[in-house]
């Protein structure tokens, strides 16, 4: 059993987080100007990296969601925010601002939008 | 190269101990161009590679592998082979398929061990036969064998079955599927890659592609770790690591990887001779023909690229067996491992071009695959020697998603991948 922290209750086990999905995506706004394709690409398109990842993930058990820094290829944990301005970080994080985290603009030349 | 299997074959080279077996395929150095060059040595890949030769007359092809020939999910999966989904889009591809396997031993002159020892999925209540009996439907409009099992049925295939008054899952009925089968794995891959290797494809192994060679804004070829290799068109087959390779290319794809894991116990005397699956518990299971009852589930549900599963999920998986087959708790296990798979949104496959001209893609079977292998290489040689669609294939293009024209197989016929 893996153990994940959660930024509100410490560690917990594995079972108790759900995956949101990854950080980053911007819904793309104005409804009556987004295209069928810039739609899908919002909603179906992944980064899907292997190593190291931002994703948002839910604690099932105290409702939070938050920022949760992952390697993929090695199941290591690196650190989880809080996605409440001015919260601190559950334990140490690599890089800056939650809320302006970069993965949205990584992301969208990725994505080759 | 070896010549062709036989009874008297074998019969010769037992009474000459076995001194005269050549290897089954070549293992070939990388030649600057190709007309096609498909990226995976699985069977996807191998497949592909046999069907540009045979059906296309294209024999200027490579398939290039990181590691070894079937060592990702190849050789990893649990080799069932079934075509019990619900879209009529779906059962021409998966069915294309077990029409392909039934006739591939003799095809490839390799024995696949293709055991069509049938498929029972058990439900538990009134609602859940209700869909039971949608998917029978939808599978014999579709053409497909598919027959709903009363509970006597059920227990007389199945007599090990949990049948007590406390079973948390009862057995209420099911879906028969007297077709689908286990088959052997790596002898797929390597029936494969012995009749491509005879019609001069070029099977190179310790070949890891870094990237894609684009010139005009058309894939003209791929990087590897053994030089550049050049291409008329570049087929990607490469199951888990779908996002990896498309991002060398420029593109995102709309999978998410996961872990696969699946285990087997000590080999026993034959007690279970179909495949089961208990929508229930999400456990399956059968047993291999050294005896070994294999067992699998779900997905872990932590993206990944670790091939290796976490416990929680194993343990989910072998309490749904012994929900299942209580006499089983006196088994031992003797090995779990895991794969990676990409899982798509509507849990079906991407067949297509790729938004890089010249790069076709065969992905996203979740964790499906292994029974889709011949459908697979047919419909990506078709692309690659065509330049367009084969009409099985037409449905499963990436462009489905801006469309809206999704075949959700998770939400048509329950099965989770």
């Amino acid at each position: 059993m893996q153990l994940f922290p959660c930024p509100f209750c410490g560690p917990r086990p594995e079972t108790e987080f759900h995956f949101g999905g990854e950080a980053g995506k911007t819904r793309p706004e104005p409804a009556p100007d987004v295209t069928a394709a810039d739609w899908s690409r919002f909603l179906h398109l992944n980064r899907n990296p292997k190593g190291e990842t931002k994703e948002i993930w839910l604690h099932l058990t105290c409702h939070e969601f938050f920022l949760l820094e992952r390697d993929t290829a090695t199941h290591a944990v690196l650190g989880a925010r809080s996605l409440r301005k001015g919260e601190p970080a559950a334990t140490a994080a690599s890089d800056g601002e939650a809320e302006a985290h970069t993965p949205e603009t990584t992301f969208a030349a990725e994505a080759g939008s | 190269m070896a010549g062709r299997y036989s009874g008297f074959h074998l019969l010769r080279e037992g009474f000459r101990g076995h001194t005269g077996w050549r290897p089954a395929w070549r293992d070939a150095e990388p030649k600057p161009a190709y007309d096609a060059v498909i990226v995976g040595g699985g069977g996807h890949g191998l497949a592909t590679a046999y069907y540009l030769a045979k059906n296309h007359g294209m024999s200027r092809v490579a398939v290039i592998e990181k590691g070894w020939l079937g060592g990702g999910n190849t050789g990893r999966n649990t080799t069932t082979i079934r075509s019990n989904y619900f879209y009529p889009e779906s059962v021409a591809l998966y069915d294309f398929a077990l029409r392909l396997y039934e006739g591939l031993g003799r095809e490839l002159n390799y024995n696949i061990m293709l055991s069509q020892r049938g498929v029972v999925t058990v439900s538990h209540s009134e609602a859940e036969m209700e869909i039971a009996a949608r998917i029978v439907n939808a599978m014999r409009i579709n053409g497909v064998d598919a027959e709903l099992l009363t509970p006597a049925q059920v227990l007389e295939k199945l007599p090990l079955l949990n049948t007590s008054d406390r079973a948390r899952y009862p057995v209420y009925g099911g879906v028969w599927q007297g077709r689908a089968g286990v088959a052997r794995h790596d002898a797929v891959a390597w029936g494969y890659a012995r009749k491509a290797s005879g019609f001069g494809v070029d099977i190179i192994q310790n070949c890891e592609v870094l990237g894609f060679i684009v010139e005009n804004g058309r894939c003209v070829g791929v990087e590897t770790s053994r030089g550049k290799i050049r291409a008329g068109a570049v087929g990607l087959a490469v199951a888990g690591h779908s996002s990896v390779l498309a991002q060398k290319a420029g593109f995102a794809l709309p999978i998410r990887s996961f872990s696969l894991q699946a285990m087997v116990s000590e080999p026993v005397k034959p007690c279970l001779d179909t495949v089961l699956l208990y929508l229930g518990t999400g456990t399956y299971l059968f047993q291999s023909s050294k005896g070994e009852i294999v067992v699998g589930g779900g997905i872990d549900r932590v993206p990944s690229y670790a091939q290796r599963g976490n416990l929680p999920v194993q343990g989910t998986v072998v309490s749904g067996m012994l929900e299942m087959l209580p006499s089983f708790g006196q088994l031992k296990l003797l090995r779990q491992w895991a794969g990676n798979v990409d899982v798509v949104p509507d849990s079906s496959p991407l067949i297509g071009p790729s938004p890089l001209p010249g790069l076709y893609l065969n992905c996203g079977w979740g964790t499906g695959g292994f029974k889709a292998i011949p459908a697979g290489g047919w419909l990506l040689a078709h692309l690659i020697a065509t330049g367009s669609h084969h009409e099985v294939s037409r449905p499963f293009d990436l462009d489905r998603f801006a469309r809206g024209a999704l075949i959700d197989e998770a939400a048509g016929s329950g099965i989770a991948h």
